[in-house]
């Protein structure tokens, strides 16, 4: 272990921010380290933290895909709407919810890798058009959920009841799917030379072509996964709010690719960890559950979030400014 | 088995209608140090292409190691010991050194799954062939030119190469830096690896090559020994002209002092610089890389502020805080890389070169008028000999000599007192840098102030009538060119 | 003849726009006929064209400089906010109609200056900083979207005097006032973009920041001179929703931002900066309008079917256009 990179790494600062910002609020409210809060935390930041795996493998290339929450509120949609009467194993729905995503996000995959457009604004084009198909062609609409999906809602993992205010937190066994995409996420980035080729298209496009990587063949995957991924989590929550929420999804995609950056993934394309993608989404959550327990109306959560993108990503600019401009002459001091 | 590592034979390569090679022939022995030359455009990297498998000729035979192949591939040119070292080395600069080294045998092999195991042992191999030292761990983005060079080569060695083909390796590189990269190459000789080795420096080509070829227009003109080549004959080659080159006579020996530096000093980049300038003198400034050379002349220019010392133009101790500021006081500068610091490419090139006098050709709406511009470009690319389709191109599609006399025509047009030009010829055709040369000679004649920054000491001797040495940020040396030796000023800039 | 040739040539880009234009107007017209040729329909596309109009232009000013503005919706709905709040307590229905008018005009220029003031935090963040547009635009958006909610407390504002409504949706001569203020705003951007110093200086910038260091020019006055237009545009955008809705949100419009790229990219500038001009967005805006207005004339598509056509389109633009310009090169090529 190079404790000196460590040091240096943008997750280590994080972290410490993180853990910062949690002792505030703990001594502040006393609510914080609570196992109910735990909990409510945990439900909040699965959604978000599990659409992180898949945009940070693309900021890593050096693209930016805005499309996910269409692609996960369309699929979800569709099965939930379509499929109620057909089958009562939850487990298609998140199959052909994912069969959706993977199409469009292959869709995107090949006109961004065969033409080189900027993946932001053909991205921004597919998003466009998964909310016009839901919300068009599919009618949608705020929907009770189907039977199979409620059961498997309410299925939890266990409880927590906390003492003081009465209040009951459950667990929801979806957390199971989170920790599973999320090594998902770390074991094909890590173990696998698609991993290395994702890096290495991030470092130079050309030099892994040269060095024999399908480029085409990874860019087309990484979009096709991020979509996939976007069904499945689509359907998730689902189960999580027990309901059929169509359009509250939008928006979240500036909150997840905030979150990779603040975690240190280069927007420019080659670095980055699962971990701090993470260690960023848990930032980002936390300061909007802490707000409320710090008494701070809600109205005041996109402020904040706002607050957090731009000093974060001010420090790390900053940094990268100082040492952009640094002279490295080694003088010879002696007198003439 | 045959005595060549490579015999290509009457390639012919046509893009679109436009003949790339016209039947040329390049054959290399097994060991041998092979130079390519060529102007730019010349079919240099066409060849290479077609050697190393990513382009097919559409006529002629290659033969590697006496067989022939009539449909060559990337995967098989690397089969047969075919490595190509291009000028931006393909590495990856997010990456590690072990990671850089490892991949593509990894890749090429059809591995799924990481193994770090094999990583280190196929990276430390490839360190130990050429004896470096160097962390394995480190980020490539992090490391010098010079030490990317060498994984680079390291890399090409891994997969038994038989023919290692460098293009222009030693554009980026120290003085110090080359002779580590010659003393490699004779290694690889050593070991029975043939080099070729694209360059159009001619004393590389005598220092390191036994053989070469030279290129124009797509066609051979000529092949043979390097013991049997000269300057003049490798110029005429080269350009298909006579060219001869006079040495500059600075003769105002009385001229008022121009440019006045006292005692100048920046952190981190050259301490107590102090010279005198007379108008209408060509000064030059040579040193290793990293003597604090270029970081003189952007202080001068104004892109860092000195921390102490003066500067004084026509007598007058001037404040120069930004490049504004330099270039108000009369300083223009042309940057060693033209192509991100010089020019806007994309751009038109009648907005590029009269870039510096919109101001002067705005009205109080400050609007811009179009046809002073146009005027002036057409002016400028006459005087200057530029070769353009139409001024309102991108400048991004003229060659590299004529991109270069744009950005000249861009510092001319504004009445400078001192221009300075950082490596004015790197990437410059012979032809159009003899142009550029008997340019600025004109020009100090006519009474501007010029200083040359290069690593080129040839160039630096005929062209300058005094030169400055910088060594690790200090001034060491300060030489009239008059009857100085080559050996002699390389010795003090090392 | 040789003229046209000669203006082909120098903007094939907006040659090829003003045919779509052509092309499109015509295949409305043959299709809804007297519905779409009337003069109420010109009247009613007039005033939808401007607000979305005025943002793609803010957009597209980004855009030149290898930028993006994705808060210009965002300080658009601030401003119209803060104009909703201040209002009221100005003007009661007993105001008298002339220091109603001077109030309102007061409220607009203050409107304008929150909108540069934001677009100069979006420059000073991007210049100065050095963060990159899309991360900075992106927090700013959330900070002045944040701000809005908080000042509207969620809910719509209304009660504003009616001198307002009334004003911006009057006529001036049969042109609705809408147009007109768009139109000196666009003539005023087209300007500044392609004829003076300035502009020239952006797209410069847009093509190499590094050159643009090195020829003089100073990057961070003209990142915050770029984001200023664009802050300045959307509060006159803001303005505009105002008076046509009556009320302000701090959500309004939230697919205007990728309408505004849409039309950007249509109008001929390259997302990667440094190419591209005004003109070609003002034709870009009014072919969108007109798309926009034909499709509301059947029944039976509802308004959703327009974001699956714009984004269809954005994605149909760009290859259209990437397969122009390599075609356009291959020539150079051969030439």
């Amino acid at each position: 272990m190079n404790w000196k990179r460590v040091f240096k790494s943008t997750e280590f600062y994080v972290a410490v921010v993180l853990l910062l910002l949690c002792m505030a609020v703990q001594i502040k409210s006393g609510q914080f380290f609570t196992g109910n809060n735990l909990v409510d935390i945990t439900r909040a930041f699965s959604i978000p933290a599990m659409f992180c795996i898949g945009e940070m493998f693309v900021i890593i290339t050096g693209g930016v895909d805005v499309s996910f929450p269409a692609i996960a509120s369309m699929s979800m949609f569709i099965v939930c709407s379509e499929m109620e009467h057909m089958t009562s194993n939850p487990l298609a729905f998140f199959v052909v919810a994912m069969f959706i995503g993977l199409a469009i996000g292959l869709i995107n995959g090949f006109i961004i890798a065969k033409f080189r457009f900027p993946a932001l604004i053909v991205t921004l084009g597919t998003s466009s058009i998964c909310f016009g198909i839901m919300q068009g062609v599919f009618k949608s609409r705020e929907y009770p959920l189907c039977a199979p999906l409620y059961e498997l809602g309410q299925t939890k993992l266990f409880s927590v009841t906390n003492s003081v205010s009465g209040l009951t937190s459950d667990m929801p066994i979806g957390v199971i799917l989170m920790i599973l995409l999320i090594f998902a996420g770390w074991f094909i980035l890590n173990k696998t030379m698609l991993g290395r080729g994702i890096y290495a298209i991030g470092g130079d496009v050309k030099a892994a072509q040269r060095a024999g990587f399908n480029v085409f063949g990874i860019l087309m995957f990484i979009y096709a996964f991020s979509g996939c991924m976007a069904g499945l989590i689509g359907v998730l929550r689902s189960t999580m709010l027990l309901a059929v929420h169509p359009n509250n999804l939008e928006g979240l995609e500036m909150t997840v690719i905030a979150a990779c950056v603040l975690g240190g993934v280069r927007m420019a394309g080659g670095k980055g960890t699962v971990l701090g993608a993470l260690l960023g989404m848990a930032l980002l959550t936390i300061v909007d559950n802490s707000l409320i327990l710090l008494d701070i109306s809600t109205t005041w959560q996109k402020v904040f979030t706002g607050a957090i993108i731009i000093i974060g990503t001010a420090a790390s600019a900053l940094q990268a400014k100082r040492d952009e401009r640094k002279l490295t002459v080694k003088l010879n001091e002696g007198g003439k | 088995m045959s005595d060549y590592i490579i015999k290509a034979t009457n390639i012919k390569k046509y893009f679109g209608g436009v003949k790339a090679l016209d039947g040329v022939n390049l054959e290399i022995k097994k060991g041998e140090i092979h130079c390519l030359a060529g102007e730019n455009g010349c079919g240099k990297s066409t060849i290479i292409n077609i050697i190393s498998g990513f382009y097919t000729p559409d006529e002629g035979i290659i033969e590697i190691d006496g067989q022939q192949y009539d449909h060559m591939t990337p995967q098989l040119a690397i089969a047969s010991g075919i490595q190509v070292i291009y000028q931006d080395l393909s590495l990856f600069p997010n990456l590690t050194v072990r990671e850089n080294l490892a991949l593509n045998m990894e890749v090429a092999a059809g591995r799924k799954f990481v193994n770090k195991k094999r990583m280190n042992s196929i990276a430390e191999a490839a360190v130990a062939k050429l004896g470096l030292d160097i962390d394995l761990d480190e980020t490539v983005e992090n490391l010098t030119f010079g030490m990317r060079q060498m994984i680079a080569i390291s890399r090409a060695l891994l997969n038994d190469a038989k023919l290692i083909i460098m293009d222009e390796p030693t554009t980026a590189l120290t003085k110090r830096e080359v002779k580590t990269l010659f003393k490699l190459i004779k290694q690889l000789q050593g070991q029975g690896i043939a080099v070729l080795f694209v360059s159009h420096k001619l004393d590389e080509v005598f220092e390191i090559a036994e053989c070469f070829t030279i290129f124009r227009n797509g066609k051979n003109v000529a092949t043979g020994n390097t013991k049997d080549l000269n300057q003049d004959k490798f110029t005429f080659y080269m350009t298909g002209r006579e060219i001869v080159s006079t040495r500059f006579e600075y003769t105002a020996e009385n001229a008022p002092v121009v440019l006045e530096v006292k005692n100048l000093s920046l952190a981190n980049g050259f301490k107590d610089v102090s010279f005198e300038l007379k108008k209408g003198e060509i000064v030059g400034i040579t040193g290793l890389l990293g003597s604090g050379r270029t970081e003189l002349a952007e202080t001068l220019f104004g892109y860092h502020a000195a921390e102490s010392g003066d500067i004084i133009i026509d007598g007058k101790k001037v404040n120069i805080q930004s490049i504004k500021d330099g270039i108000a006081n009369g300083i223009g500068y042309l940057p060693s890389d033209r192509v991100t610091e010089g020019l806007f490419l994309a751009q038109p090139i009648s907005d590029n070169i009269s870039i510096e006098k919109w101001s002067d050709y705005s009205n109080v709406l400050g609007a811009v008028n179009r046809k002073k511009v146009d005027d002036m470009t057409r002016q400028w690319a006459k005087e200057l000999s530029i070769m353009l389709h139409d001024i309102h191109d991108d400048v991004g599609t003229l060659s590299g000599g004529n991109q270069q006399k744009c950005v000249l025509a861009k510092w001319l047009a504004l009445d400078l007192k001192v221009l300075i030009l950082n490596g004015p010829t790197v990437g410059v055709d012979i032809g159009a840098k003899f142009d550029i040369y008997e340019l600025v000679k004109r020009l100090a004649k006519q009474g501007l102030t010029v200083i040359i920054i290069s690593d080129d000491l040839p160039e630096v001797l005929t062209n300058c009538n005094r030169v400055m040495v910088m060594q690790s940020g200090r001034l060491a040396a300060t030489l009239s060119t008059q009857g100085l030796e080559e050996s002699r000023l390389a010795e003090l800039a090392n | 003849m040789e003229t046209l040739k000669g203006f082909i040539d120098k903007d094939k880009n907006l040659a090829r726009l003003l045919i779509v234009f052509v092309v499109v107007f015509a295949i409305c017209a043959v299709l809804k006929g007297s519905l779409f040729l009337s003069v109420s329909n010109f009247q009613s596309m007039g005033k939808q064209f401007p607000e979305f109009g005025l943002l793609a232009i803010a957009m597209a000013f980004t855009l030149f400089t290898a930028g993006i503005d994705l808060s210009v919706v965002a300080i658009a709905n601030l401003c119209a906010v803060l104009m909703a709040k201040v209002l009221p307590t100005l003007i009661t229905p007993d105001t008298a109609a002339s220091q109603a008018t001077m109030m309102i005009l007061l409220a607009c220029c203050m409107a304008v200056m929150v909108g540069v003031l934001c677009g100069a935090l979006n420059g000073f963040l991007i210049g100065v900083i050095g963060i990159t547009p899309i991360l900075a635009t992106l927090g700013t958006q959330a900070l002045f979207m944040g701000c809005a909610i908080v000042m509207t407390n969620g809910s719509t504002l209304g009660g504003l005097p009616k001198q307002l409504s009334a004003g911006i949706n009057s006529n001036v001569a049969g042109i609705p006032v809408t147009i007109l203020i768009f139109a000196v705003f666009a003539v005023f951007s087209a300007y500044i973009m392609s004829r003076t110093t300035i502009g020239y200086k952006l797209r410069m910038l847009g093509t190499s920041e590094k050159a643009s260091t090195f020829s003089g020019f100073s990057n961070v006055k003209l990142y915050i001179t770029n984001y200023v237009l664009s802050g300045l545009l959307s509060a006159v955008a803001g303005i505009i929703m105002l008076g046509r809705f009556n009320s302000a949100k701090a959500d309004y419009g939230a697919s205007y931002v990728m309408e505004a790229i849409l039309i950007a990219v249509l109008g001929g500038v390259d997302p990667y900066g440094g190419k591209g001009n005004m003109k070609g967005v003002i034709v870009a805006i009014i072919i969108v309008q007109m798309i926009s207005s034909w499709l509301n004339m059947y029944e039976g598509i509802s308004n959703f079917y327009r974001q699956i056509i714009w984004g269809a389109l954005l994605i149909f633009v760009l290859i259209y256009n990437y397969i122009v310009n390599e075609r356009e090169k291959k020539k150079a090529m051969k030439g």
